[in-house]
C-alpha cells in the first residue's frame, strides 16, 4: 500500500556562514502519521523541522537550498508567502511559550489575527478539547496561562496552534522541560491527534520516539542516516550507527 | 589541628566586620540623598508659609506679591507636558519599534543607535536654540506652547527611545516565535505581542522623560517663554510661561517678599510632578500585573 506525504524533503541544506548544517536530506512526511526525528545534539533535528514551516527564516544568517514540498507545492518558491505557510502547518515549541494572556485569549490568538469567521468560543473549547486541556481549564478560561503549571502550558500551547486547524504539526522537542508525568499527557495528546493531523516530533528522548511515533528519522552531523518505521528500527535497524544510538552507545 | 584547619585562615570575624562596614557605607549613601530631599522639602514649605493658598493659585503675576499668582504658570505647564507628551511618545516608541523590530542589524544602524545616545547628553539649551530656529522661525509657530511643547519633545525623545528599545528588547523572543508561527506578520506580531509586554517598561522611561521636561527651563528660554504672562493660553499658538520659568523670576525679584512667592511656586511645581508620576506609576503597576511572567 503506498502512502500519501504531505511534505516531501528533496535535498534539503542548510548553512550558518561556513557551517553546513544539514547535508542534502531527502525525506517524506505520511499523512496522519507521526514522524519522529532523533537524533545527538547539534545534529541539525531542530533546524530541519524549522525548516518545514519558514521559521528558519527568523534565524539571522541561515542559508537554505533544496526544495521543501508541501502537498506538492514548493514553499520555498519565491511566490510562497513565509505567513501562508506557518498559517497552515503549525508550531510548539521546546520551552512552553503562552501569551501573558488569559487562557481563552491564548486559543484565540492565532484565529483572531488570521480572520476567524465562525464561533470562537466553540473553537476554543474545540482546541482545547483536542489538547486534552478544557477539563481542567473550562472553569478558569479567562485566568492568565502562566497560573498553569509547565505541562498544562504546553498543551495550551498544542490547543492553541490546533485552533488554526493546521494540516501539520510540528513539535520541537515539546516535552524536554516537563516531568514524567506531564510528558505522559502530551504524548497522549499528540498521539490521540494523529487522526486529524500529521505529525512531526523532534525529540532527543530515544523511547518518546518508540512510545508515539509511527515513522522514525535519525540523523547525525546533517545527515540523514536511516528513515523507516519506527517498529522495524528499534528492532533491526539497517545502519551500524542507527544501533549505536538507539542502544544508547552514544548521544 | 585537623588538615583543614591547617591550610586555611577563615577570620570571620573579620570578614564579619567587613560586610557590616559597607552595608553602614551603602547605607549612609542613602541617607545623602533623603537628608537633602528632607531639608529642602522643609526649608521650601516653611518659606512658602502663609503665601501658599488659593488666592496664590487662582490668580495671574502681579507686582504686588499680596496679589501675585501662578494661574497661568500651572496652565502653561500642564498643556507644555500634553503637547510634549503627545510628540515625543508616539515618535519615540515608533523609532524604537523599527530600530528593535524592522531594522536591519548594519553599520548605518548602529550609527543611528550611537547618535541617539549623544542626543541624550546634549545640553538643554542647545534645544532651545533648535527649537528657535526650526519651530519659531522656520515653521513660523512664533513664541507659542506648540513650538515649546515640541521643543521639549525632541529634548525628551532620546530617552523615551532608549527606554522604550530596552523595553521591547527584554520581551522574550520565545513570545515572537510563538506569534509567527501562528501565521502572524510583523505588525501583527508587533501589536498583539510584544507592545504589550513591553508597555510597563515603556512607561517607565516616559515617567522619567516627562519628570525632566516639567523642571526645564533653558531651552524654552529662547523661544520665548520667559515673558511676562497675563492670559491663560487658549490655544496651541498662544504664549505661554511655565511653572520653573515663573519662579525663577520671581526669585531674580529685589522684594523679599518674592522669595517666600517663589518659594509657594516651587511647592506647586513639586506637587503638579508627584501628581503625574503617580499616575505614570499607577498605570506601570496596574499593566505590570496584567503581563508578569513566572
Amino acid at each position: 500500500m503506498s502512502m500519501e506525504s504531505v511534505i516531501s524533503i528533496r535535498d534539503l541544506r542548510v548553512s550558518y556562514k561556513d557551517h553546513e548544517v544539514l547535508k542534502g536530506i531527502n525525506l517524506d512526511i505520511y499523512k496522519n502519521k507521526i514522524t519522529a526525528i532523533i537524533g545527538p545534539s547539534g545534529c541539525g533535528k531542530s533546524t530541519l523541522l524549522r525548516c518545514l514551516n519558514r521559521m528558519i527564516d527568523l534565524v539571522e544568517g541561515a542559508r537554505i537550498s533544496g526544495k521543501v514540498l508541501f502537498k506538492g507545492e514548493d514553499i520555498y518558491s519565491p511566490k510562497v508567502d513565509p505567513v501562508r505557510v506557518r498559517f497552515k502547518i503549525g508550531m510548539v515549541f521546546q520551552k512552553p511559550n503562552p501569551f501573558p494572556k488569559s487562557i481563552f485569549e491564548n486559543v484565540a490568538f492565532g484565529p483572531r489575527i488570521n480572520g476567524y469567521k465562525g464561533d470562537l468560543s466553540a473553537l476554543v473549547e474545540r482546541s482545547l478539547r483536542w489538547a486534552g486541556l478544557w477539563d481542567e481549564v473550562k472553569d478558569r478560561l479567562g485566568e492568565n496561562a502562566y497560573a498553569l503549571s509547565g505541562g498544562q502550558q504546553q498543551r495550551l500551547c498544542i490547543a492553541r496552534a490546533l485552533a488554526l486547524e493546521p494540516e501539520v504539526l510540528l513539535l520541537d522537542e515539546p516535552c524536554s522541560a516537563l516531568d514524567p508525568v506531564s510528558t505522559m499527557r502530551v504524548e497522549e495528546t499528540i498521539t490521540h491527534l494523529k487522526e486529524r493531523l500529521t505529525i512531526v516530533i523532534v525529540t532527543h528522548n530515544i523511547q518518546q520516539a518508540a512510545r508515539v511515533a509511527d515513522y522514525t528519522a535519525f540523523l547525525l552531523q546533517g545527515e540523514l542516516v536511516e528513515f523507516g518505521e519506527t517498529s522495524r528500527m528499534f528492532t533491526v535497524p539497517k545502519d551500524k550507527r542507527t544501533e549505536d544510538f538507539i542502544t544508547g552507545r552514544f548521544g | 589541628m585537623s588538615p583543614q584547619e591547617e591550610s586555611f585562615f577563615p577570620n570571620l570575624e573579620g570578614r564579619k566586620r567587613l560586610d557590616l562596614i559597607f552595608k553602614w557605607i551603602f547605607f549612609s549613601a542613602n541617607l545623602v540623598g533623603l537628608l537633602v530631599l528632607l531639608v529642602l522639602a522643609v526649608k521650601i514649605v516653611l518659606d512658602s508659609w502663609g503665601w501658599l493658598d488659593v488666592q496664590f493659585i487662582t490668580s495671574f503675576p502681579s507686582r504686588f506679591p499680596e496679589k501675585a499668582g501662578i494661574l497661568p504658570a500651572i496652565y502653561g505647564t500642564v498643556y507644555l507636558m500634553i503637547i510634549t507628551a503627545l510628540f515625543a511618545i508616539p515618535t519615540g516608541i515608533a523609532a524604537a519599534i523599527f530600530l528593535e523590530e524592522y531594522a536591519k542589524k548594519s553599520k548605518f544602524l548602529s550609527l543611528i543607535q550611537i547618535n541617539i545616545y549623544n542626543l541624550a547628553g546634549i545640553p538643554s539649551i542647545v534645544y532651545g536654540i533648535l527649537g528657535l530656529t526650526v519651530f519659531v522661525r522656520w515653521l513660523n509657530l512664533g513664541r507659542s506652547l506648540l513650538a515649546g511643547g515640541l521643543t521639549m519633545g525632541l529634548l525628551v525623545l532620546p530617552v523615551v527611545i532608549v527606554t522604550a528599545q530596552e523595553a521591547i528588547r527584554a520581551v522574550p523572543e520565545s513570545l515572537r516565535h510563538a506569534a509567527y508561527a501562528l501565521g502572524a506578520t510583523k505588525w501583527q506580531t508587533v501589536r498583539y505581542v510584544v507592545l504589550p509586554s513591553a508597555l510597563p517598561g515603556m512607561l517607565t522611561g516616559i515617567i522619567l522623560a516627562l519628570s525632566r521636561a516639567i523642571g526645564e527651563t533653558a531651552p524654552l528660554i529662547p523661544i520665548g517663554a520667559l515673558t511676562f504672562i497675563r492670559t491663560i493660553p487658549k490655544s496651541p499658538l498662544d504664549s505661554f510661561t511655565v511653572l520653573p520659568i515663573q519662579i525663577y523670576n520671581w526669585t531674580s525679584r529685589p522684594q523679599d517678599d518674592f522669595r517666600a512667592i517663589a518659594a509657594a511656586g516651587i511647592v506647586v511645581l513639586l506637587a503638579v510632578l508627584i501628581c503625574m508620576n503617580s499616575a505614570a506609576i499607577f498605570l506601570r503597576n496596574k499593566y505590570q500585573g496584567r503581563t508578569k511572567e513566572l
